[in-house]
């Protein structure tokens, strides 16, 4: 398999000594729809903001389809297109113009046709001709969008496109960048919205803390989250010894002080069952029993809640 | 070296920007220089009447016209510079430039053209406007477009500097305030140096604005107070150090990079 993106051992110390990455590899797939998931102030902008060639790297390599995003700009430059975070607009110009500076600039010769369809998708076409200035938020946000695929670029890497943006309008960007993953587009997307990942990533990334807790595909992931988890409580704090976690290991047994926590698989009949007599036969009857519905959300808090107790 | 390192359409969209920018607002780049240079002359035309320019020979007013076209072209080659970057960078734009394929001597040549036209229309239209007021000829054109060219690169250059430094509009103001319109006024724009006391004249010489001032008086007067035939190689050495210095920092990304 081809890489859109290899990152390999990047770090990045801002000047003043905050470590905003710790050594992340990660390796995006090309055709790839890509999230990166993390807590606010996780690293993801500046990992987003190293590519951009907006903040400095650290230390560590890059690769873009191939070739050395540090050393080799003018050909990895052309061949990405990134939607910053932080709202930007150049109050000089309107939308249209601002597509066919921005075309230009990544020396690309401005595509009408194109031009006139991003507008259109981005639903910028009745202000295409409005000074920025009098735009909303949520419109400068689809400029930026707009921006980053103006010149046609391979791989696309959006920080947070939709934060902000409503409900129906979100959807309907969704739909516009399903299209262009379709189409052969490799998407890189952080985002605060599970759910947003969950309907369109079909990989994804966890940073916390500048570090990288996972990646895998999404079904995998989606694999791990159990339809219901089981709660069960004793009077004292839990210690698993290996042979016990051993007989629980099909429930991913997970302990959090004395209570005790089995994931039921969704397929299985005998779930609840099973599960409840291994463990009062390993560990005495217990005190509590409670059954939960477990989502993407939890098992998102459940990977970086355990990095937070590591740290 | 692949084509992928060079992007002349990117640089050229990039001077492009640049100049419609003050295009844009021609009563704030033109019109308001234009303006300011005929109150100017106005005052001293009255105040200063028909003097001479002690050891010079010349009417104090025909001496004060190169000068304030001059002034004009140096304040606007900053000012389009400095305030696209600061501006930019307020507006979290100027990501966009950091993130585009032109490199770091395309960027600074775009940038340093932009300013050099900008000047270029101002002393155009300041000339066009004054020239009828006094008795003033293009004696050596090539010495006037040299110092004029010269000088709205050095100035843009600067400009350029000072927008990759600043961080507010408040830092620009602070250096046009405290920098630049000192050293355009200290320059020898409304006076001859012969008429300083020796002590200020030595001041006066260590002033670069002085040496670009007066060159581009020679021009049109065929005197001043420096042999602008000397000081020409040091002006076309000024202009490539600025930018080089320019591209450098670009490079760097310095203070536009975190
Ligand atoms: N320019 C900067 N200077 C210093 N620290 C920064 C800068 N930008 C971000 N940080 C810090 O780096 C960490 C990661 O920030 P960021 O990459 O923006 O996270 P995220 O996008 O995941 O919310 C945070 O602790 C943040 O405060
Ligand atoms: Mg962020």
């Amino acid at each position: 398999m081809s890489h859109a993106l290899q990152i390999k051992n990047v770090s990045k110390t801002y000047r003043g000594g905050k470590q905003a990455l710790d050594d992340v590899s990660l390796d995006v797939p090309e055709g790839s729809f890509f999230a990166l998931l993390g807590p606010n102030g996780a690293g993801k902008s500046t990992l987003i903001n190293i590519l951009a060639d907006v903040v400095r790297p650290g230390s560590g390599q890059i690769r873009l389809l191939g070739h050395d995003l540090f050393r080799e700009h003018g050909w990895c430059k052309r061949r990405l297109g990134v939607v910053p975070q932080e709202v930007a607009f150049d109050p000089f110009f309107n939308p249209r113009e601002i597509l066919h500076i921005t075309s230009g600039m990544f020396g690309a010769k401005a595509d009408e046709a194109w031009i006139e369809q991003l507008l259109e998708r981005l639903e910028l076409l009745p202000h295409a001709e409005k000074n920025s200035r009098q735009l909303s938020g949520g419109m400068r946000r689809r400029l930026l969008v707009a921006q980053a695929l103006v010149h046609r670029p391979p791989v696309v890497v959006l920080d947070e496109p939709t934060a902000g943006v409503d409900v129906e309008l979100r959807k309907r960007l969704w739909t516009f960048m399903r299209e262009l993953n379709a189409q052969g587009t490799t998407i890189l997307l952080t985002t605060h919205y599970l759910e947003e990942a969950e309907e369109l990533c079909d990989q994804v990334a966890i940073i916390d803390q500048g570090r990288l807790l996972m990646h895998r595909p999404m079904r995998e992931l989606l694999d791990e989250v159990a339809s219901r988890v089981l709660h069960l409580s004793w009077p004292k704090p839990l210690q698993l010894d290996a042979a016990q976690q051993q007989a629980l290991t099909r429930w991913r047994p997970r302990v959090q002080g004395s209570c005790l926590q089995l994931c039921l698989a969704s397929g299985e009949q005998q779930a609840f069952h099973d599960a409840y007599t291994a463990a009062s036969l390993l560990l005495g009857p217990p005190q509590d029993v409670a059954l939960m519905q477990e989502d993407l959300e939890d098992v998102f808090l459940r990977l970086t809640g355990d990095h937070h107790e590591r740290g | 070296m692949s084509v992928d390192n060079y992007n002349p359409l990117g640089a050229w969209t990039l001077f492009q920007r640049e100049t419609r920018r003050f295009l844009r607002v021609k009563m704030q780049t033109v019109v308001t220089p234009a303006l300011t240079a005929i109150m100017y002359l106005l005052v001293f035309r009255y105040a200063m009447g028909e003097r001479q320019v002690p050891g010079l020979d010349v009417p104090y007013f025909d001496f004060l016209i190169p000068g304030l076209v001059m002034m004009a072209m140096l304040q606007n080659a900053f000012a389009n510079t400095s305030s696209s970057l600061i501006a930019s960078k307020v507006m979290n734009v100027h990501v966009f430039l950091l993130m585009s394929p032109i490199s770091a001597m395309e960027v600074t040549l775009a940038f340093l053209a932009a300013a050099v036209v900008r000047a270029l229309i101002v002393a155009v239209v300041l000339l066009l406007v004054l020239i009828p007021f006094a008795d003033v000829h293009l004696v050596h054109v090539w010495m006037i477009l040299l110092y004029g060219i010269c000088g709205s690169i050095i100035m843009g250059g600067f400009g350029m500097m000072a927008g990759m430094w600043a961080k507010r509009f408040d830092d620009m103001a602070t250096i046009t305030n405290f920098i630049i319109m000192p050293l355009t006024f200290l320059s020898g724009v409304f006076y001859s140096v012969h008429q300083l006391p020796a002590f200020w004249q030595q001041v006066n010489r260590a002033n670069p604005f002085f040496y670009l001032i007066d060159g581009f008086r020679y021009g049109f007067l065929g005197t001043g107070d420096t042999d602008p035939g000397q000081a020409a190689a040091i002006v076309i050495a000024a202009a490539a150090a600025v930018t080089i210095a320019c591209w450098w920092l670009w490079r760097q990304g310095w203070k536009m990079k975190e």
